[in-house]
């Protein structure tokens, strides 16, 4: 689904951040994504939801060479991509239902066709008594899980997670973990970026591991 | 009397029942993605409103100008006079006679007559003092002759017939007098017309950078409808939607001030038509009225406003959007 080919990023004519970057994510698979910070890790995450383009090797993603992609192409290859971001990114004019389903009605559809669905996943991740709240009310876990709701709302091909557990406390992290492993189940791809072993020592999944720029790999 | 307390529960009842509507439409209605209140918004809002109300009242002017020239050119050409130079040996009261015979039997004019002795009087009485004996100088006579407006006669055949009977007849149609006029009020309108070209650039200007600003106010939610599959056009109508609103309340106040204005002003000179102050402007406009083009011409200008709003917006966040770069439209 995402391929990247000796890639390699730079900052300006800063030293490289990321070197010498192959790896796959392939179709419904789950791994973690993992380093100390500084590691590049967000670099690399950006590089992956179509936010920053390599300064050298390629990268294809869904099928296509980033190269080669025009302003145009992106909206549709974006929608297919789920992403949690570790500052959450939720609109706080809108209320957390709204939130969840900006992504639905960007596609233009009509409320009427998605509002069981938003309901249905608000309740799921456990927000129901908050569906009407402005985000700025919310607590750190609680945007964490409009966030990742928002992002799952529209049943990605791939789901990308920055730290998606940062901010809850360990029942809910493993109700989180259930909930992008049952997704996975279903057949989207997962990536989660994190630095908490106690999460990824909860399953047996492949790690990316970023470390002075290079990645190692342990399947 | 029951009657009355029955007729206004009804219209309390449907008006809370229209509140109640509109209140449960706001409701159901998603919130805006481009937040609808801020600070920016209520001086855009101001900015608009004085822009079309200048506007309006340009185009105020420009109608009162044109419709009064308008009226200026048709009471004059409801009249027009002959001169009858006196030279040596003319016999003027058969010239006068003569030129009156004339013009009578020409299709198209329903009336001519002399300006007689004493009128003649009158009218050189500030130059050469009362007592004046018109048979003693060689005075010019006039012949006023009424044109019927709907079938005029050909001026120049008439000329040319006058001079035939009389060859001391001059015929003034006034057309000099009049393309003056018509000159002056034209130059007015093509004035007023460069005025509101530039009142409307200026407009379109101010809501470039009111986008501009808007974007980059809200530049975390240009940000995360990218991420979520946004395209360029969607992301423009929501701007646009916004401008529209904030346009379309500026414009309607702005118009309304206009409004309001030229209805006092009609007012103003109707209820002071015999004092000095007023004269000096029935002089010039006649009543200071601005007719039902100057009201269209204001609606029609609200429309444009609120129209050319939303498309400089949303022309502006597709420029804007393309001028980010297609991979990083986050950060750098």
């Amino acid at each position: 689904m995402i391929k990247f080919d000796n890639v390699g990023l730079r900052y300006d004519a800063g030293r490289e951040i990321l070197s010498d970057l192959s790896f796959e994510i392939r179709k419904q698979s789950f791994q973690f994504l993992t380093g100390p910070s500084g590691a590049g890790k967000s670099s690399l995450l950006r590089m992956l939801f179509l936010a920053l383009k390599p300064t050298r090797g390629t990268i294809s993603v869904l099928g296509r060479d980033v190269a080669s992609l025009s302003r145009r192409d992106l909206p549709s290859i974006r929608r297919r991509i789920g992403i949690v971001f570790q500052d959450f990114r939720l609109l706080d004019h809108l209320t957390t239902y709204e939130n969840v389903a900006l992504p639905l009605r960007v596609r233009g559809r009509s409320e009427a066709s998605y509002r069981q669905d938003v309901v249905d996943l608000i309740e799921w991740v456990g927000l129901g008594s908050r569906m009407h709240a402005s985000p700025v009310t919310l607590s750190g876990g609680e945007k964490q899980r409009a966030a990742i709701a928002r992002a799952l709302i529209d049943q990605p091909d791939i789901l990308l997670a920055d730290e998606p557990t940062g901010n809850v406390d360990p029942p809910m992290a493993r109700r989180l973990l259930r909930l992008f492993l049952e997704l996975n189940r279903t057949g989207t791809a997962v990536v989660i970026a994190t630095h908490d072993f106690t999460l990824m020592d909860q399953i047996a999944a492949r790690r990316l591991i970023l470390n002075e720029s290079r990645l190692e790999i342990h399947d | 009397m029951t009657d009355l307390t029955h007729s206004g529960d009804r219209i309390l009842r449907a008006l809370r029942f229209a509140v109640e509507a509109v209140a449960r439409r706001r409701r159901e209605r998603p919130t805006p993605i481009v937040p609808s209140h801020n600070v920016a918004g209520r001086a855009l809002v101001t900015t608009i409103a004085i822009m079309t109300f200048l506007a309006s009242l340009t185009v105020g002017a420009v109608t009162l100008v044109s419709e009064t020239a308008a009226q200026w050119q048709n009471d004059i050409s409801r009249e027009i006079t002959v001169q009858i130079i006196p030279r040596e040996g003319l016999d003027m009261e058969a010239a006068l006679g003569a030129v009156e015979q004339v013009a009578r039997e020409t299709p198209g004019v329903t009336g001519a007559a002399r300006l007689d002795d004493a009128a003649t009087s009158r009218l050189l009485e500030p130059w050469l003092g009362e007592g004046l004996q018109l048979s003693e100088l060689p005075v010019p006579r006039l012949v006023v002759i009424a044109i019927d407006t709907s079938e005029p006669p050909n001026f120049e055949a008439l000329g040319q017939r006058l001079t035939e009977a009389v060859p001391q007849a001059e015929l003034d149609d006034h057309r000099a007098w009049v393309s003056r006029l018509v000159a002056m009020a034209n130059a007015m309108i093509i004035t007023g017309i460069g005025v509101l070209v530039l009142v409307l650039l200026a407009t379109a200007l101010t809501v470039v950078f009111a986008t501009r600003g808007a974007m980059a106010g809200n530049r975390q939610i240009v940000e995360v409808l990218h991420f979520v599959g946004a395209r360029s056009e969607f992301i423009a109508a929501e701007f646009q939607r916004h401008f529209f609103r904030l346009a379309l309340i500026g414009a309607l106040f702005g118009g309304f001030g206009a409004f309001v204005l030229f209805w006092m002003m009609g007012l103003w000179t109707e209820s002071n038509q015999a004092r000095p102050e007023a004269d000096q402007i029935s002089a010039l406009f006649g009543s200071f009225s601005i007719g039902w083009t100057g009201y269209a011409g204001t609606v029609a200008l609200v429309a444009l406003v609120a129209g050319l709003t939303a498309l400089t917006s949303r022309m502006t966040v597709l420029r804007q959007l393309a001028s980010i770069d297609m991979l990083s439209p986050v950060e750098n």
